[in-house]
């Protein structure tokens, strides 16, 4: 791998990772907040991949196994609480839960 | 610099821009998809092939399309969405593809074998090797995080568990 590929791979990731970050503050909607989480999940995952090719090791590609595993389970959770909510909220608004809900 | 890099960059950029500037949850999903086909091109092209399968079986697979399930189930969607809305994440897979076609059938050093290159790309073996080798105990407490993951979900998502269970908007 090339300096200028790690360069790109890695800032591919930090970008990947702000618009997540970026998206997560500015939408306010429930779902788009945990679309946002994933893209910031798959950005970390993808530095592991980089850093492992990097160093032609396999430990970045079993943290990225680790990191599925957390996002498997966060979504889980996170989806049932959002079914949980859908009755209750008018339009899954992180902010209308703030104030206390419908 | 790799091409095949620079071009899936380009598209997993495009791509997740679009997912936050998106109206509707459902065309979020759909650009998110591509982001992440993107990104499975780029770990492709850095040599990580196991990866790049599980980012398209788990993370495109199964976790977008629970995704799918659970804004469909909301019912706050309205209709399927037409043609228009999916003309955009269309066009960028076919990039992708066309991508990985050319380096598949044209120039097949561009996606650099595993064992070759400096230094060597990772083969799916040594990946599992240190899985269940120096780091078995990390996937025992991630066999926890999923059970405990699936008691929560079970628990949360029960039908007595709050006013709402199975309807929805009427």
């Amino acid at each position: 791998m090339s300096a200028q590929d790690l360069q790109l791979a890695l800032a591919l990731a930090a970008v990947l990772f702000v618009i997540g970050l970026a998206g997560m503050i500015a939408r306010r909607s429930l779902v788009f907040m945990l679309l946002c989480t994933e893209i910031m999940l798959n950005a970390a995952g993808f530095a592991f991949i980089i850093a492992g090719a990097r160093w032609g090791r396999p430990e970045g590609q079993a943290m990225f196994i680790f990191l599925l595993v957390t996002a498997a389970a966060e979504v889980a959770v996170g989806l049932a609480l959002i079914l949980a909510l859908s009755g209750r909220l008018k339009d899954l608004d992180a902010d209308e839960i703030r104030s206390g809900g419908a | 610099m790799s091409a095949l890099l620079a071009i899936a960059a380009f598209v997993a950029v495009a791509s997740t821009t679009a997912v936050v500037l998106q109206r509707r949850a459902v065309h979020a999903l759909l650009y998110l998809i591509v982001s992440f086909f993107a990104l499975a091109v780029a770990m492709l092209a850095l040599g990580a092939a196991f990866a790049a399968a599980l980012e398209v079986v788990v993370y495109a697979g199964a976790i977008l399309v629970l995704f799918v399930f659970v804004v469909m189930m909301i019912g706050a969607e309205g209709p399927i969405p037409g043609p228009r809305a999916w003309i955009g994440p269309v066009c960028l897979s076919i990039v992708l593809l066309g991508e990985l076609a050319y380096a598949f059938l044209v120039e097949p050093g561009l996606l650099a074998p595993a064992g070759s290159g400096t230094p060597p790309a990772v083969r799916p073996k040594e990946v599992g090797m240190a899985l269940f080798g120096p780091y078995a105990i990390c996937v025992e407490i991630a066999a926890f995080l999923l059970l405990s993951g699936l008691v929560g979900a079970y628990r949360i998502g029960r039908r007595d568990a709050g006013s709402r269970a199975g309807g929805g908007k009427p």
